[in-house]
């Protein structure tokens, strides 16, 4: 190095050789990952794909297409987090006695906050987001989101939240102070490192993105209906997304402030939540669980309209119970803002306070038990064929009772002192997160896969992947229930009782039956891919399904609807098929759409560089970054000509060609 | 469920299942923007809260009597109330509209919002001079934030009226500049309402004994 | 559905020994229906469960099988509620097994209804039961809560039981170090690092803080956690039952080194508390305010340490973030007296003594 140590400083902050790949083990990952991008490159380059996946993809407005990255994000970070799942199952079954495992504290530390960060933001997130971007819309027959560049935009804010975590793997290192990153633990002066403001910033940059996500799909709801669809004969998977974004609009801004103040008490001294100068660290606590409660039904709800829509459609039956089904729903969102403080009970609120927060928490299994119920009874007198979907359903049913349960005894007081922070509590969240929302997700990608590609998944695979995943949960997170009736604490990396290391050994096996499990759904989307004439959907409808997103073609035209459908019943399809709908062949109009744009992926490139300067203190790169975020936004107001209209021959031709396709089933 | 009538038995008239000829989809812009504004009300919402909670702890510190001087505000908040007014005479204008009288109340608009901020970072940098800055104590670092974010609101604000003026001056009035200028409208009137939380909650009720 | 095959397995009268850990239970738990009554009582019925559950524990669940009042009641607590959730949640997970199986697509000879979608008796039922379930359990919780507030001074050592009126309960003051134990006992002025003590029956009072970031003080066998958080005070009103020795440790992540901030909590008779005492006060030297700040510094699996002496007013001094010689206490509600240019006063000084926020809601 040349430059003089003030200029280098000022350009570089603080980052230095010595952050980078500062672990032997993350060196190896590295490689991996680096051989494995390149890889990757070099097919996309040689398949001159970059300008195919510019121009379709990287910068459609299609809602369909954002949603299918967003699963694709959802997926690839699933594998991120749950190599972290793995490593730590790993480290605890061997870590006893005079064997302290493979990972140092402050390594397996890192991890674990990883997994949970990994896990919920870019996992569950974009899975749940990517579900009611897809799906939505064709549920309520319109053509679009309401602010296509905004979706666009959004999603890349996403990425560039996960790039800034993937990163912290080689650059630097990540938090290690649990997934919420309490204070004072996480203030400068207990994590001075880059670590929690890694943390900060992928977190901040990916939830503007929520939130915008959130306004979005919230207006198409509202406004974009097809006529006569009034509330009450919207899908359940749409009144689903509908009170999930509600709750995104109204809990993501806590999100914002809380780490906002955690960033100010970090960059620029403040007193918030330091021990000293008056500063609170239980506000944190606080802000973060009245964001962090209605986030765990952000991600259950759209899981719980998946089910519904799976179980009526397997069960070919109406609903049952469509009207409690809508209230239970909004009832649990409601209640949602008012359960938050069941995370703390052991803070010392006092028991009356406890003792509120305890039974509004249990007041919220009144209507989900009545949706469990609904479920049953649609189940009852139906005719079930047992399709991959349906299978997560069952499965979920029977897990979801028992991560129920548990999840009520948690919010009685005095069982969760002794339960608290216990193994008890990671097994009852897992099965819930797992059993409730990765089951639904798991349904609604079998479920609705032909919809998006045109082909049905392979169902052999299906099944193993379904199984594995249920027979491996059951055997990694039995025995943390067990462990943590034993008192056994959460973030432990190393034992001294070996009487406990059989449980943990059989937890390690069920993470391995997982790990079985995503390699079964993996090897299903390549024999799927192989075998895709076979598996080809030609009707648009494959399942005989009850909703609007079947009556138009696998995979849908660009404009979703030739004609925007009138719906008279809440099984819209069910009801068109059943008076024998005959679709128009002719007399198609041009159609007026939104037309595709760079913005979104420019802009959320600057804010990631934007981020990682304000991680590293680079204050100029960090201002450079900002102003050009700024400039490009506001270039973008510019652009008045974001549409344009398909012409009429156009959806002719597609429409065509669909009548052939129809007349060969 | 169904509150169809039973074309199935025979009813003369067959349901429809599809609009003919096309379909307008009402515009939901305005909707949109208000979703937004309710949910940066919830981040003030969540300031005024940890104001709430901290706005007492001056740990040895000045506190709020003692800093925090009325009449720079009354005039601050004279202004702000004033951009309002003037905000709304420019929406009137544009709705009959002359975009040149409309120009000129957005102009004088801006200038009263760059005073509002031109103060307010007055005030900052005498509190920082006296040693009252936002690492003194909890309630001043909840005070700067608190304020701080409403000084940036209306900051953002200006940028935003700025690039409008330039578009409404290339473009003219047309539908989709008429949009946003509701939307900025609603932006600052909903800074006004704001404020007036700012004013009552932290100035008056922290300088008044 | 688990916990329901448990149950089954363990009616079989047979002394069938758990499958992990030491066959010690049948001491400790008689069998069930020993009460020999047609009806089978609450108590009963819980030990069943226990029952279900201990044979998967061993003896090593240590939740299951405490030696304090507090945590036996908590225990008695969690399993009640757990049985009244059962009367839903099995009949649920049966229901999905069945109806999945019975109408199955290949049945024909199941009934099939593809428009039935309303019954308002049965949604009058599927609202109701869980309501009536959550009625039952809201009432336990809000007895039990209160009840077992950590707050609140201790009316039983045991059941049937109660304090004696003269008896005053052992005092200590806990702070969590990084990371280490801190224990103070005011009365006999001295204080242990990593190591507790309390004699059985009688009341203990904790008083908890930290000293820079949040831990959870827990005892498993003695009673539920409490947060320990910095500039803070919570409280703990405990009994331990048995003399043995028992685990305590950090159940709140708080860095690098909490893997190993455990401690070891004896249970003693009044007579080997005396002798225990002595031992502590036979030397170590005393905990002086600089020696507190040297401790303070964050270290890993330190070994226990006697101090024979405490410094005076030390416990407060920590809570007030002034320990170290020359540092003024704040009191964080404390305005500064002027305010002149240039020079902003920079500490108000109330003579040592701070104020104690609680993490009781005011």
């Amino acid at each position: 190095m040349s430059l003089h140590p003030d200029l280098t400083q000022l350009i570089f902050g603080r980052l230095t050789w010595h952050e980078i790949l500062p672990e032997p083990i993350v060196v190896g990952t590295f490689i991996v990952v680096a051989l494995g991008g390149l890889a990757l490159l070099a097919v996309i380059t040689y398949f001159k794909l970059w300008g195919y996946l510019w121009r379709e993809w990287f910068t459609s407005i299609d809602h369909k297409k954002i949603g299918v990255m967003y699963i694709i994000l959802g997926l690839v970070m699933l594998l991120r987090g749950f190599s972290d799942a793995i490593m730590m199952r790993a480290q605890q079954a061997i870590s006893f006695g005079h064997n302290v495992g493979y990972l140092p504290p402050d390594h397996y530390d890192q991890i674990f906050t990883a997994h949970g960060v990994i896990m919920i933001f870019f996992v569950a997130m974009p899975l749940v987001t990517g579900m009611m971007n897809f799906v939505m819309p064709l549920q309520i027959g319109a053509r679009d989101v309401a602010f296509p560049f905004l979706n666009n935009f959004s999603f890349w804010m996403t990425v560039s939240g996960a790039v800034l975590v993937m990163m912290s793997l080689f650059v630097g290192e990540f938090a290690r102070t649990g997934w919420l990153a309490y204070p004072p633990l996480s203030g400068i002066v207990s994590s001075p490192d880059a670590g929690v403001d890694y943390y900060i910033w992928a977190l901040q940059i990916a939830g503007v993105g929520t939130l915008l996500s959130g306004v979005n799909l919230l207006t198409t709801i509202i406004k974009m209906r097809a006529p006569g669809m009034t509330l009450m004969r919207m899908p359940v998977f749409t009144w689903t997304a509908l009170c999930t974004n509600v709750l995104i609009v109204a809990a993501f801004p806590v999100l914002t402030v809380a780490l906002a103040m955690l960033a100010l008490d970090r960059y620029a001294g403040t007193n918030f939540f330091t021990t000293v100068l008056g500063g609170n660290a239980m506000m944190y606590v606080n802000l973060i669980w009245i964001w962090g409660h209605p986030e765990v039904y952000i991600l259950i709800l759209p899981a719980f309209g998946i089910f519904s829509e799976v179980t009526a459609t397997f069960s070919q039956k109406r609903l049952f119970g469509y009207a409690s089904m809508v209230y239970a729903t909004v009832v649990i969102t409601v209640l949602s803002y008012l359960v938050w403080l069941h995370h703390f009970f052991t803070m010392g609120s006092g028991a009356s306070v406890n003792s509120f927060f305890g039974i509004t928490t249990m007041i919220i299994s009144i209507p989900t038990g009545a949706k469990i119920f609904n479920w049953l009874f649609t189940m009852f007198r139906g005719r079930i064929t047992f399709e991959v979907p349906m299978l997560w359903t069952v499965g979920f049913i029977v897990t979801f009772a028992i991560g129920g349960m548990t999840g009520v005894l948690l919010a009685v007081p005095p069982a969760d002192f002794s339960l608290h922070n216990s193994l008890f509590l990671i097994a009852h969240f897992h099965n819930v997160i797992i059993g409730g929302v990765l089951f639904g997700l798991f349904a609604g990608i079998n479920y609705w896969f032909p919809k998006a590609f045109g082909f049905k998944l392979d169902p052999f695979w299906g099944k193993c992947s379904f199984w594995f995943w249920l027979i491996g949960f059951y055997f990694a997170f039995m025995p943390l229930y067990v462990l943590g009736l034993m008192g056994v604490t959460r973030r432990l990396s190393h034992f001294d009782d070996p009487s406990l290391q059989i449980w943990f050994e059989l937890a390690a096996f069920g993470a391995f039956l997982i790990l079985l499990g995503i390699f079964s759904m993996l090897i299903q989307f390549a024999v799927s891919f192989m075998r895709r004439e076979q598996l080809r959907d030609k009707t648009g409808d494959p399942w005989n399904g009850r909703t609007l997103e079947w009556s138009t073609s696998s995979p849908p035209p660009k404009y979703n609807f030739a004609f925007t459908p009138l719906v008279h019943d809440i099984d819209a399809w069910w009801q068109m098929k059943q008076h024998r709908y005959q679709r128009p062949l002719g007399g198609f109009r041009s159609i007026h759409m939104p037309k595709n744009t760079g913005a979104g992926i420019i802009m959320a490139g600057f804010a990631t560089v934007f981020g990682f300067a304000m991680i590293w203190y680079m204050w100029p790169l960090a201002i450079i970054s900002f102003v050009a975020l700024l400039a490009t936004a506001i270039g973008h107001t510019f652009n008045y000509q974001r549409d344009y209209y398909l012409p009429t021959e156009e959806v002719a031709q597609a429409e065509a060609s669909r009548t052939e396709l129809l007349a060969h089933v | 469920m169904s509150d169809t009538t039973m074309t199935m038995s025979g009813s003369p008239e067959p349901l429809k299942f599809h609009v003919e000829g096309e379909h307008h989809v009402e515009n939901g812009t305005l909707l949109g923007f208000w979703l937004y504004l309710m949910s940066d009300c919830l981040v003030f919402a969540c300031l005024f809260a940890a104001y709430g909670v901290l706005g007492r702890d001056y740990a040895g510190g000045p506190s709020a009597a003692q800093v925090l001087e009325l009449p720079v505000v009354a005039i601050n908040t004279t202004l702000l109330l004033l951009s309002s007014i003037t905000y709304g005479f420019a929406v009137l204008e544009m709705q009959q509209n002359r975009s040149g009288p409309m120009m000129g109340w957005l102009v004088i608009t801006g200038l009263l919002g760059a005073s509002f901020i031109g103060l307010e970072l007055t005030e900052f940098s005498h509190l920082v001079s006296i040693g009252a800055g936002p690492q003194r104590s909890a309630f001043l670092s909840s005070f700067f934030t608190l304020v701080g974010t409403h000084g940036l609101h209306v900051t953002c604000g200006l940028i935003w009226l700025v690039v409008l003026m330039v578009q409404v001056s290339k473009k003219g009035l047309i539908p989709a500049n008429k949009r946003r200028l509701m939307c900025l409208s609603m932006f600052w009137h909903f800074l006004d309402v704001v404020w007036v939380g700012v004013f009552s909650f932290v100035y008056l009720m922290g300088v008044l004994p | 559905m688990l916990r329901l095959m448990l149950q089954m397995n363990s009616i079989r009268p047979i002394a069938r020994g758990p499958l992990f850990g030491v066959p010690c239970l049948h001491k400790q738990y008689p069998f069930p229906f020993s009460v020999a009554s047609p009806v089978m009582s609450m108590k009963a019925f819980r030990r069943l469960l226990l029952l279900g559950l201990i044979p998967l524990s061993g003896c090593h669940s240590v939740l299951m099988s405490p030696s304090g009042d507090l945590a036996l009641q908590q225990r008695n607590l969690i399993i009640d509620s757990l049985i009244l959730m059962l009367l839903i949640v099995v009949p649920v997970i049966l229901m999905a097994l069945l109806f999945a199986w019975h109408y199955r697509a290949s049945n024909k000879k199941a009934h099939y209804d593809p428009e039935w979608s309303h019954s308002t008796m049965l949604e009058l039922l599927i609202w109701s039961a869980p309501l009536l379930i959550i009625i039952a359990l809201g009432a336990l919780t809000w007895v039990s809560a209160h009840k077992l507030d950590p707050f609140r001074p201790l009316d039983r050592l045991a059941a049937g039981k109660p304090v004696p009126v003269d008896a005053k309960p052992l005092e200590v003051d806990v702070v969590a170090l990084d990371w280490k134990w801190l224990f103070i006992y005011p009365e006999q002025n001295m204080a242990v690092v990593n190591e507790l003590a309390a004699p059985v029956d009688r009341p203990i009072r904790f008083r908890i803080t930290a000293s820079s970031v949040m831990n959870s003080f827990f005892i498993p066998a003695m009673a539920g956690q409490i947060y320990a958080m910095p500039g803070m005070v919570t409280e703990l009103h405990a009994v331990i039952n048995k003399p043995g020795e028992f685990d305590g440790f950090s159940a709140n992540f708080s860095g690098d080194g909490f893997n190993h901030m455990t401690f070891v909590f004896h249970g003693l008779s009044d007579d080997d508390f005396a002798q225990w005492v002595q031992k502590v006060k036979a030397g170590g030297g005393e905990l002086s305010r600089d020696e507190y700040v040297k401790l303070a510094q964050p270290s890993e699996q330190v070994p226990v340490h006697y101090y024979e002496g405490v410094a005076p007013g030390l416990f407060m001094a920590i809570l007030g973030n002034c320990v170290p010689a020359g540092s003024t206490c704040v009191d964080n509600r404390a305005a500064g007296t002027a305010v002149e240019e240039g020079a902003m006063n920079s500490g108000h000084d109330s003579n040592g003594t701070a104020a104690m926020p609680m993490a009781t809601t005011q």
